[in-house]
């Protein structure tokens, strides 16, 4: 097996381009990958194309820093805050730059990823029936069913390919193979569909650690290319059994996002100022510590054993 | 008769909206307390979904500020991707989903995308999430909104999740098989589809809101059911189940 461990900033320099597709969030609200978004505008990439269902705050970010030329979403804000104010400053003015938006749902856009997943032409749904996202977002058309003799309708939603998803996960080894638990988003279909799979762990454990329950491996290790050891990767969103969510760093963001010079000394003060994740992690300091879940509601182990 | 606040109310009144052994998308906030008063009283074999990849029997013991939180979790019955969640309500399994708005109109239909258009938006608000899926396929949709006039309009500027469409059969006409509006639970009010059109109507107001205001908070001419009376305040057993839920006095 090759050995895939990579510090943040070569994987984002090597595994993320300009105008690349990037899955950044495909756990909802959870398992967001801040390290990389923070990475990312640190590295001053351009034009990327945001692919998420629902990214917590993240996509917000980068629309603030100028990283994204489009975005092909269901939902671009902050969950606890409401509205994303660098999102609204670039959709309603250009501000910094224009971007366009590719409206979805959730459920089109998992299928969207399903269909570049398993290298289908489109996946048929029964929703956006009715809804103006079919208006607002000309790749969505809608067809008769042709194996149906009554007026049956379908939405054919094309595939979505990202070149990149990048995951933050529990625990991997060093080749690749992950495991991730708790609600899952579209993490697999992401993970199965894009081109490339940049993996953040939090730990870093021995392949038999994996191995040992590969119900828990929700996509294969074979089709990651890089892996990150960075813990609290994830910081502010949460983490299934490691990090609760930093509520108070939201709530912060959005009130101090409301302004474009407040979200620059924002972007000073957390990314731009910060070299990388050991110093963003130092620099939360006790606050991660009372992030920490410190409690055990571990799992029963599954028997694999072949006799 | 207990004490309740405005949102105690509506958290209740979403709460009687839940009939029991029902599979309901709960969303966040309000709504997944009303799940969890729902289950400490009539409905003990309700189960929520959560479109992140959750199903509970029980809501979560501790505050929630995201569907995803660590407390949503621990103790799930179901832990799985979007696309399973998702996917069974396509399937026809969910008989109800709550989701909230920032404009409704007459037929109920939802805005959550663009306030002035998709071409020149003068406000851009987050999008569909899951609203336009839970809208489009759940077989009652129950909508929250605060009542004013600029949120309960005449027609949306842009139907992010369909309600009855332009009224009468255009929702089947469309293509979808089921579901639409059953009820708006709203600050002041709870307004239902009633007559041919299944435009949303008065049903019931809230005690202290007198249907007159409830018409003048309203954005188009709001028609009253016959027979719709006063909501019927918290009882001390709703009351309880709440408190039991919300112990940090979040809704109070």
């Amino acid at each position: 097996m090759i050995d895939k461990l990579a510090t943040l900033q070569q994987a984002v320099r090597d595994g993320i381009g300009d105008g690349d597709a990037v899955v950044l969030g495909a756990g909802l609200e959870a398992a967001i990958p801040f390290a990389v978004v923070f990475e990312l505008i640190r590295q001053g990439r351009r034009d990327l194309e945001l692919v998420a269902p629902i990214s917590d705050g993240a996509a917000d970010m980068l629309f603030g820093a100028g990283c994204v030329g489009a975005v092909s979403a269901a939902w671009v804000g902050n969950v606890s805050g409401g509205l994303g104010h660098n999102y609204r400053r670039a959709v309603e003015q250009g501000v910094p730059r224009n971007v366009v938006v590719n409206d979805y749902s959730n459920f089109s856009l998992g299928m969207a990823l399903m269909a570049a997943a398993y290298g289908m032409p489109y996946m048929p749904v029964r929703s956006l029936l009715g809804s103006d996202i079919l208006a607002s977002n000309p790749a969505l058309k809608v067809l008769q069913n042709p194996l149906s003799d009554e007026a049956d309708p379908v939405v054919l939603v094309p595939p979505l390919k990202p070149d990149v998803a990048v995951l933050a996960v529990q625990r991997a080894d060093r080749f690749g193979n992950a495991h991730l638990w708790g609600s899952l988003g579209v993490a697999q279909e992401a993970a199965l569909a894009a081109d490339r799979v940049l993996v953040l762990a939090d730990e870093i454990v021995e392949p038999g650690v994996i191995a040992s329950d590969p119900n828990r491996v929700v996509f294969p290790g074979f089709k990651v290319s890089a892996v990150v050891h960075e813990p609290a990767a994830q910081h502010p969103s949460p983490m299934t059994g490691i990090w609760k969510r930093d509520t108070e760093f939201y709530t912060d963001y959005h009130r101090r996002s409301r302004e474009r010079d407040g979200f620059l000394a924002w972007l000073e003060e957390w990314v731009l100022g910060v070299p990388d994740h050991a110093a963003y992690r130092a620099k939360l300091g006790s606050r991660l510590d009372d992030l920490r879940i410190r409690g055990s509601a571990l799992a029963a182990p599954a028997n694999f054993a072949a006799s | 008769m207990p004490a309740y606040s405005t949102q105690e109310l509506m958290i209740i009144a979403a709460a009687r909206e839940i009939r029991d052994g029902e599979v309901v998308f709960v969303g966040m906030r309000l709504p997944i307390t009303a799940f969890g008063v729902a289950r400490l009283t009539h409905a003990p074999n309700a189960v929520g979904l959560f479109e992140c990849g959750l199903a509970r029997h029980a809501p979560a013991q501790d505050m929630l500020y995201t569907m995803s939180d660590p407390p949503n979790q621990l103790g799930a019955a179901w832990a799985t991707g979007l696309t399973q969640v998702m996917g069974i309500l396509q399937g026809g399994w969910v008989h109800a989903g709550f989701i909230g708005g920032a404009e409704i109109d007459r037929f109920g239909n939802i805005n959550t995308s663009y306030i002035g258009g998709a071409e020149k938006p003068t406000v851009k608000l987050p999008g569909s999430g899951g609203a336009a899926d839970i809208a489009a396929m759940s077989h009652r949709l129950l909508a929250i909104m605060n009542h004013e006039p600029h949120r309960l309009v005449e027609r949306v500027g842009y139907v992010t999740s369909p309600g009855g469409l332009a009224g009468g059969g255009a929702r089947r006409a469309a293509g979808l098989r089921r579901g639409g509006v059953a009820a708006v639970i709203t600050d002041r009010a709870i307004l239902r589809p009633h007559g041919p059109q299944g435009e949303l109507h008065l049903a019931s107001f809230h005690p202290g809101h007198a249907p007159e205001e409830v018409r003048e908070k309203t954005g188009w001419s709001l028609r009253t059911i016959p027979g719709a009376t006063e909501t019927p305040p918290p009882t001390a057993e709703e009351m309880a189940a709440l408190h039991a839920i919300d112990r940090e006095g979040f809704w109070r």
